[in-house]
Formats: C-alpha cells, structure tokens, sequence
C-alpha cells in the first residue's frame, strides 16, 4: 500500500490533516486500529484481508476528535459510514479527508464527497453474499422455527452491547437502553431483555444501517446479531427503494414519509 | 379449567379511533369485551416498545389503530407511523413473533360499527390462536431466573 502510506504522510506532512485512523498489524496476527499522529510512523499502516473493522466508528469519538483534522483508510462500508455520519451532522465534511480503498484493496484517490458518491454509486450496496445466503435461509423458516432460533442464538446475549459500541451509526450518548424513566429493557441479560435489547437495536437502525456486519463481528458470543439490521437493511430498500449511505444528504428513512408508501397489512 | 379469554390491548389515538369507540358506545353496538383501550395523542406516538410491553405483561393480542391516512390531526403522524410498522412488521416476521396478534387499522371517528367489526374479529382470531404461550414462556423464564438468582 506505498499510495496509502504515502499518501498519509504527505497529509500529516503538510499538517492537513492531524490524525490518520487506519489499521496496522496488531500482536496476535490480527490488524487493529492505528491512530498516527506523526508522520514518521505511517510506515506501519497495512490494508489487507484482515482489515475489516469499521473504523467510521472512531469519527465521533470524544478522544478522536481531540485530535483535529482526521483522515481515514475507508472501504465502501466506511464511506457509506461516513456518508451516513455527514448526513446525521455528526461529523462534518470538511474536517475529514477520505483515504479510500476498493474492493480490490487498491487505493483510490477521493478527493471530496462528490467523488465519494460517485464511487458508491458505482458499487453493489446490497449485503455481502454470504449473509444474504443466511437472510434467505431464515426467511424460509416457519414462524415458530424462526422464533426458536432467534430466542436460542439471543439466549446467548450477555448484554456486554459490543455490538452498540461497534456500530459507527449508534453513536448516541445516552441510548434508550441506559433510559430508565421508564425501563423500556429489562436491565438483566436474561432472554426477555436480551430480545427486547435486540429488537430496540434493529429498529433505531432501520434505514441507517449500512450493512458492514460489524456488530455481528464484534459479538463475544457470536450472536449473527447484523443479520437482525441487515434484513431490516434489505426491507428499506424494498419498501422504499432507498440504500444507506448512498449520499451526504441522506434523508432519515424512519422519520419521513411517502403518502404512498405501499403496504399490505394495515385493515 | 376455564374457558380462554383473549386480554387485548388496543392503543388508539385520540382524534379518531378512540372518538369511533365512544360513538359504537354511543351508538349502543355490543362488542367483545377483552379490549382495553389506551388512548394516545396520535398513532405516531405509539412506540414499537410499547408493544412489546403488553406482550410481555399478559396481553394475547394487540390493536392498533389512528385516523385514516391524510385525516390525521396532526397532518402526517400516521404516515409516520405506517413506516414504523411496515418496518416493525418485518422485523417481528423476522425474528418469528407473531404478527397475527396484532391488527392494524385506520377507524375513523365516524366509523363505529368498524370499530366493533375490528375488535370482534380480533378477539375471534386471538381465540382461535389461544394463548401467547410463547412469548410467555420467555419472560417467565426470564422472571424464574431472576428469583433463583436472588
């Protein structure tokens, strides 16, 4: 990756940017997150097969942003990300420079947002074809077999919300699950909280979720917990033909309408 | 053992539906008595938590019901509110909660003898169903752990 490192130095070089977030190798043969402030260590930056996190997560981060200007290694899930986090107003375009990397692994030059939604527009934003394997499997599922399986892999839940703290779209600081005025989750990890939690999480990311599947990576229990906003993902865009992230000035899917929104359910 | 009885929990909003309820009382149309009736201010304020809730405190079926698309007081809150449950309507498909237990319906303040019509037909179907056997299960589970914790 000599675009990417060299691209990153001249950044921090020039003190365009103060922070680059990328990965780099990590002790136990993973890639983690690398946060370089000085550009004679963005040597260390790799992109490879291992570089699956989502780091758009660490954008409205408090430490992050103490740093300034931050520039960051963006695969197409992390741009939507971003995308996402524009549209939101919580990060905002001019104070971040997007190093991005194909599919491929190779770099390419975004030099703005326009460019960015020109890219995104080119790619296939539906969800990775393992999962929509998975999805399609479930959906066969009777409604007694899908409950069973949910209630089995959720029985497993621990309430640790990795998956909350992974998502870079659940940056709220004080989310409803820490509300106890009223208690909307039953605080406990039993399987009553555990599924209620689950619900409370797909639901709040309907129309925002960008399917990176990281919440799902992030489980300690490996609860395929992404599949929940995946499927919710799929629906969006099947109902209302919108994909996330797609453009800076995404409009909330859950907090506008169509008067003709088709359904078939309601007497 | 006795016979089931379905615990139906409507939420309705203020301007319409409740409104239509109190005219099929007005109106003196009988209808089931399992529904109890919770008014809100407008259908968009009906929480997808709030569902869940009576589910898990003893209710077998659920109501919801607002003013007919573009006759809301509020202008939009049901159109907001008609994403929510295509949205929530998927994802309880998804996750195998049964979606036969809850009715969706727009009765407006004239439409008494609908209210009714809505109510009975609910009542029927929840009766046929039987008990959310399920779902209680799972916060029983939840309740059981907890006292043995203790």
């Amino acid at each position: 990756m000599i675009n990417l490192v060299s691209r990153a130095d001249e950044l921090l070089e020039s003190k365009a940017v103060q922070v680059v977030i990328g990965y780099e190798a990590g002790s136990t043969g993973k890639a983690r997150p690398a946060f370089i402030t000085d550009p004679s260590k963005t040597g260390s930056l790799i992109f490879d097969d291992r570089c699956v996190q989502n780091l758009a997560v660490y954008l409205t981060k408090k430490e992050v942003r103490y740093f300034g200007k931050a520039a960051i290694v963006a695969t197409l899930p992390i741009m939507r990300s971003i995308m996402m986090l524009i549209s939101e107003q919580q990060v905002f375009a001019e104070n971040i420079v997007v190093l991005g990397v194909s599919a491929e692994g190779k770099y390419i030059d975004i030099a703005g947002i326009e460019v960015m939604q020109q890219y995104i527009a080119t790619c296939d934003l539906g969800n990775p074809a393992k999962d929509q394997e998975t999805l399609a499997m479930l959906n066969k599922m009777s409604t007694q077999q899908k409950f069973d399986f949910w209630q089995k892999e959720l029985s497993k839940c621990i309430k640790c919300y990795a998956c909350r703290q992974a998502c870079p779209m659940c940056y709220c600081t004080r989310c409803a699950v820490e509300c106890n005025q009223p208690q909307w989750i039953p605080v406990q990890s039993n399987l009553h909280g555990n599924t209620d939690w689950h619900i409370l999480r797909a639901m709040h990311l309907a129309g925002r979720c960008i399917s990176c599947g990281e919440c799902g990576r992030a489980c300690p229990v490996n609860i395929p917990c992404h599949l929940l906003t995946m499927h919710m993902a799929d629906q969006v865009h099947n109902y209302f033909n919108v994909y996330a992230g797609t453009t800076d000035k995404m409009s909330s899917v859950m907090s506008t309408f169509e008067p003709n929104d088709k359904e078939s359910f309601i007497q | 053992m006795s016979e089931f009885e379905p615990k139906v929990v409507a939420f309705v909003c203020n301007w319409c539906t409740y409104a239509g309820a109190d005219l099929t009382g007005t109106s003196r149309i009988r209808y089931a008595s399992n529904v109890k009736i919770i008014r809100f201010p407008c259908t968009g304020r009906i929480d997808f938590m709030l569902l869940l809730k009576s589910f898990a405190n003893g209710a077998d079926g659920i109501i919801v019901s607002g003013c007919h698309p573009n006759d809301c007081h509020y202008t939009s809150g049901n159109f907001h509110a008609k994403r929510r449950w295509i949205m929530f309507k998927e994802l309880m498909d998804f996750m195998g909660i049964d979606m036969n237990r809850i009715t969706f319906s727009w009765v407006s303040a004239a439409e008494g003898a609908r209210w009714a019509e809505v109510v009975n037909t609910t009542v029927a179907r929840i009766r046929e169903l039987g008990p959310y056997v399920s779902y209680k299960q799972m916060v029983n589970t939840a309740v059981e752990e907890e006292v043995t914790n203790d």
